[in-house]
């Protein structure tokens, strides 16, 4: 049985028409055609789906579109300011923190996630987060200087 | 070197970056069409069978089907990524090979109503004998995999270069070992997808895939559909990694164009992860048995190899593959008497294909594990024996290649020094060791028909350039590297480049994303062009400035006279006055370019220059063993590369790192499980790549020379870094515990079984003198 509902995402309501299991995942990007949330998996192995729920990092694909009702929704096409990029945007870009870019945006929100918790992470903290967004094409190692250079100057939000 | 470079030569982001970090990027499954259908395909569940009937009625009967294909449908042409060894078809004709084989094909309108419809397709088999071993594949009596291929070896290859008989007589200890190396997926992040549309007004056919190779994939779409080539057009929209397994035609692009020409409408397919592990490619698993002679002081007389590649179901690439991983033994060292023999089996087990260094990780391996152990039978510094045995430009080789530039003994020595080997190797504390490795790869290659690329300049009058390439982006930033080249040569920031690449509609003809020779081969193309483009506004502009064409400068968006800047104008003006004199906009230059061969060769067949120019490197490893729980931990990879000039750092930089962790995982943790021909770990969770929890300290080390053939002295950068550095992790744990590993990955429990059996054992070896020691 389909139902209608309502989801908050990146500051717009959609009412959209779901069955019960759909996934998150599915409602993004089959539903509303949001395609900077990846499918590498569909498993919750991969982190290339990983959207924010107020302000955590969760892997949409594995979680129910309803069990996303009333709360904030954050994919990657919400995160630039008005058109600029997201300070850990820039970072991925100018460190190159990326090379096929497909699981760039899984990487930039889960670091968005982290930074939410605390502004100063170690090291050691960053990489034990970050350690379900795989990662094939750039040995992890930009994509780290990219996180750490948005922290050391970090004392800003995210 | 003495030109000073501005745009070459810079550490710039990748032109797409942006789009990249905001999620606009589109890869294939991005892409929507209006009334696009959904495709889905249905595999075999059994290693080996007869398909004796197909019963696709009840499918077809399910509401929202439109359609349902089995290879009985299609026509009778066999495919092949390399024209020698066709012997594939999109959909299984009469017989299954491997579990995953791709069967029948349906079209519904949401994927749901697809993957049921293929649950109701009914298939009966008659079961065959399998065999999953290439050496048992290989003998009298073993089940026949595919008709009239005798002893399942579809390619064999033997070649010998001096005189290894007398060579064997004259050396002062001969060792023979044997190794073997494991299947390892690609695992590229994004899963295969292809989506297909049809015109039947004028019969043409667009297909955007996610392939390295869109020419290739047109020759064999046409192929297979028996349309004609000029019908199809591939465009590459972004692609999510290959590393190599994106270099085929799959039943997702060949179904997908069908359904699209028999129903008129769009039609996409996705693979699922379990797909990619499972019915696209792997690197080949290998046994190598190497005989090596060497004089008493080190040095290498002769080697005698011997490898039987896994090939699972079907050719693929089979004989580039022998081929590379026969050729690529005598470089980087000089190896004056070889013989090499190599097989390609087939089993029922799922496919090899072109990875990553293809066919020659697995060669180094075996070569370099066996070299650290023959040095220290001869108590010998393995890092001296690979300098002393090092090749260098210039020299004559066995096997004909033209060397014009080598950095591999330094590379030696400084990957040695930045490791600390003097103080290290052989004295850190038990668990602790060093280890290093050399390697070698072409830049693309020299000796195939078909592999030239054609490159398109367009300068309009407000200075916008536009460029044209058939060279597929696929991650590696070739996009970025090519419009480096053409902004470097015009004077002007990247910001006035704008590129289009790899849509076969459009862009000039490219063999595509492999062989690493993306950088030579479509950077000298789209070179050639943009000097053409120069020249014919530098001729105006001489005239108008009264100075030779050969003294103009183009910089920083200005045209001047070498050494006087004032003598000159903007490139806006000079714009402006061209088309002022009546001259015909946009100034067009074209570019195609091929390797120079010296004599008309192929891989297979005959020896000769094999590529334009050829990377050199040297990896050196630290690690730390567990002795309790036995987990090896790679601390540090240092690689000193020397990869000619790099166009771009930031992007070299990049692929190294990326391939020092994809050689880390093939010495520590990948291996594709297969019990009687399933995959039993087809997934993430369980196959277990490198995550940011493994990610070693990496350490790059320009080598530099100047290569006369790469643009601006480029050479291939993408995939040698991925050859040593399972060699060098494997030698640096002989380093900390003492004990020869021969087989790939180098799992804790190997590591545990290894030190309790060293425990009862005094003498650990495996290694064999066979003869004078
Ligand atoms: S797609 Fe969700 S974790 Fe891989
Ligand atoms: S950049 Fe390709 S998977 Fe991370």
């Amino acid at each position: 049985m389909k139902q209608a509902i309502e989801l908050n995402i990146n500051g717009d309501t959609h009412e959209i028409l779901v069955s019960p299991n759909n996934t998150l995942l599915e409602v993004l990007r089959d539903k509303l055609g949001l395609m900077g949330t990846k499918r590498g998996c569909d498993l919750g192995a991969c982190g290339a789906c990983t959207v924010l729920i107020n302000g955590d990092a969760y892997l949409s694909c594995i979680m129910l579109a309803v069990d996303a009702i009333g709360k904030e929704i954050l994919t990657i096409e919400g995160l630039d300011e008005g058109g600029d990029l997201h300070p850990l945007q820039r970072s991925f870009v100018e460190n190159g923190g990326l090379q096929c870019g497909f699981c760039t945006p899984g990487m930039i929100l889960t670091a968005k996630a982290i930074l939410g918790e605390e502004k100063h992470p170690t090291e050691e903290v960053i990489k034990r987060k970050m350690a379900g967004n795989l990662c094939r094409c750039t040995g992890y190692k930009k994509i780290f200087e990219a996180v750490m250079s948005v922290t050391e100057q970090s004392g800003k939000e995210f | 070197m003495e030109k000073e470079l501005n745009v070459v030569g810079a550490r710039l982001p990748m032109m797409d970056a942006a789009q990249k970090v905001k999620g606009t990027a589109l890869f294939t499954d991005d892409l929507i069409l209006p009334g696009m259908l959904f495709g889905k395909i249905l595999r075999s569940p059994v290693p080996h069978a007869k398909i004796l009937n197909i019963d696709t009625s009840r499918a077809e009967k399910l509401p929202g089907v439109k359609g349902v294909v089995t290879g009985r449908d299609i026509p009778d042409r066999k495919y092949g990524i390399v024209p020698m060894a066709k012997d594939e078809y999109a959909l299984a004709k009469d017989k299954v090979r491997y579990i995953g084989d791709d069967v029948a094909a349906v079209c519904a309108i949401d994927p749901e109503i697809a993957e049921e419809a293929v649950e109701l397709i009914k298939v009966d088999y008659e079961e065959l004998p399998a065999v999953f071993d290439p050496l048992e594949a290989k003998r009298e009596g073993a089940p026949e995999i595919h008709a009239g291929i005798k002893n399942n070896t579809s390619f064999a290859i033997r070649k010998e270069f001096g005189d290894v008989r007398k060579a064997f007589a004259e050396c002062d200890a001969i060792f023979e070992d044997t190794f073997y190396s494991q299947p390892v997926n690609h695992a590229p992040l994004e899963p295969h997808a292809a989506l297909a549309q049809f015109d039947p007004l004028n019969g043409e056919l667009t297909i955007w895939s996610s392939t390295q190779i869109p020419f290739f994939l047109r020759r064999n779409l046409s192929n297979t559909l028996q349309i004609p080539e000029s019908k199809v057009r591939v465009v590459k929209p972004k692609v999510g990694g290959g590393f190599g397994q994106k270099i085929d035609l799959y039943a997702k692009d060949f179904c997908a164009a069908w359904f699209a020409i028999q129903l008129g409408k769009p039609v996409k397919f996705v693979y699922e992860r379990e797909e990619v592990f499972i019915s696209t490619r792997q690197r080949h698993p290998m046994y190598i048995t190497v005989k090596t002679g060497m004089k008493k002081d080190g040095i290498i007389l002769a080697q005698k190899f011997q490898a039987h590649a896994d090939g699972g179901a079907y050719n693929s690439t089979a004989p580039t593959m022998i081929a590379l991983s026969c050729y690529f033994l005598m470089i980087p060292y000089r190896v004056p008497n070889l013989i090499y023999e190599g097989y390609h089996v087939y089993t029922n087990k799922p496919v090899g294909g072109a990875m990553r260094g293809h066919g020659i990780p697995q060669a180094r391996f075996a070569v370099e594990r066996q070299l650290d152990m023959i040095a220290e039978r001869l108590g010998l510094d393995a890092a001296e024996v690979r300098i002393k045995n090092s090749i260098h430009a210039g020299e004559p080789h066995p096997a004909k290649f033209i060397i014009n530039t080598c950095g591999f003994s330094d590379s030696v020595k400084k990957a040695a020094d930045a490791i600390g080997w003097k103080e290290k190797r052989g004295k850190l504390p038990l668990g602790r060791g060093v280890g290093l490795a050399g390697a070698s790869f072409p830049s693309g290659v020299s000796n195939m028909s078909h592999i030239s690329s054609g490159a398109v300049v367009q300068l309009g009058r407000d200075g916008a350039v536009n460029v044209l390439s058939g060279a597929a982006d696929i991650g590696q930033g070739a996009e970025t590297v090519i419009s480096q080249i053409v902004a470097e040569e015009l004077g002007v920031p990247i910001e006035d480049i704008r590129i289009t690449a790899a849509d076969t509609g459009i862009t000039p003809l490219d063999p595509g994303t492999f062989g690493s020779g993306v950088t030579v081969r479509a950077g000298n193309a789209a070179r050639l062009a943009v000097i053409s483009v120069k020249q014919k506004l530098f001729n105006f502009i001489a005239d108008k400035l009264e100075a030779n064409v050969a003294d103009l400068v183009a910089k920083d968006r200005n045209i001047f006279v070498k050494g006087s800047p004032e003598k000159g104008m903007t490139l806006s003006e000079a714009l402006k006055s061209y088309q002022y004199a009546d001259l015909p906009m946009p100034i067009v230059g074209r570019g195609s370019w091929m390797a120079p061969a010296t004599e008309p060769t192929t891989l297979f067949k005959e020896d000769g220059n094999f590529a334009p120019s050829y990377s050199f490197m040297t990896q050196a490893a630290e690690v730390d063993v567990d002795l309790h729980t036995g987990k090896v931990k790679l601390l540090r990879m240092v690689t000193a590369h020397d990869c000619g000039r790099a166009i771009n750092p930031m992007l070299v930089e990049g692929q190294l790192e990326g391939s020092v962790v994809g050689g880390m995982g093939q010495a520590l943790y990948e291996d594709v499980i297969v019990e009687k021909g399933q995959v039993m770990n087809p997934s993430f969770l369980d196959y277990g790549f490198p995550t940011f929890l493994e990610m070693p300290e990496i350490e790059a080390i320009e080598v530099e020379t100047d290569d006369p053939i790469g643009p601006f002295g480029a050479k291939e950068a993408g995939e040698g870094t991925q050859l040593s550095p399972a060699p060098a992790i494997v030698n640096a744990i002989y380093d900390a515990i003492g004990v020869n590993f021969m087989e790939l990955p180098i799992t804790p429990e190997k590591i545990l079984d290894a030190l309790e059996e060293k425990k009862n054992r005094k003498n650990s070896r495996s290694d064999q003198c066979i003869s004078h020691c």
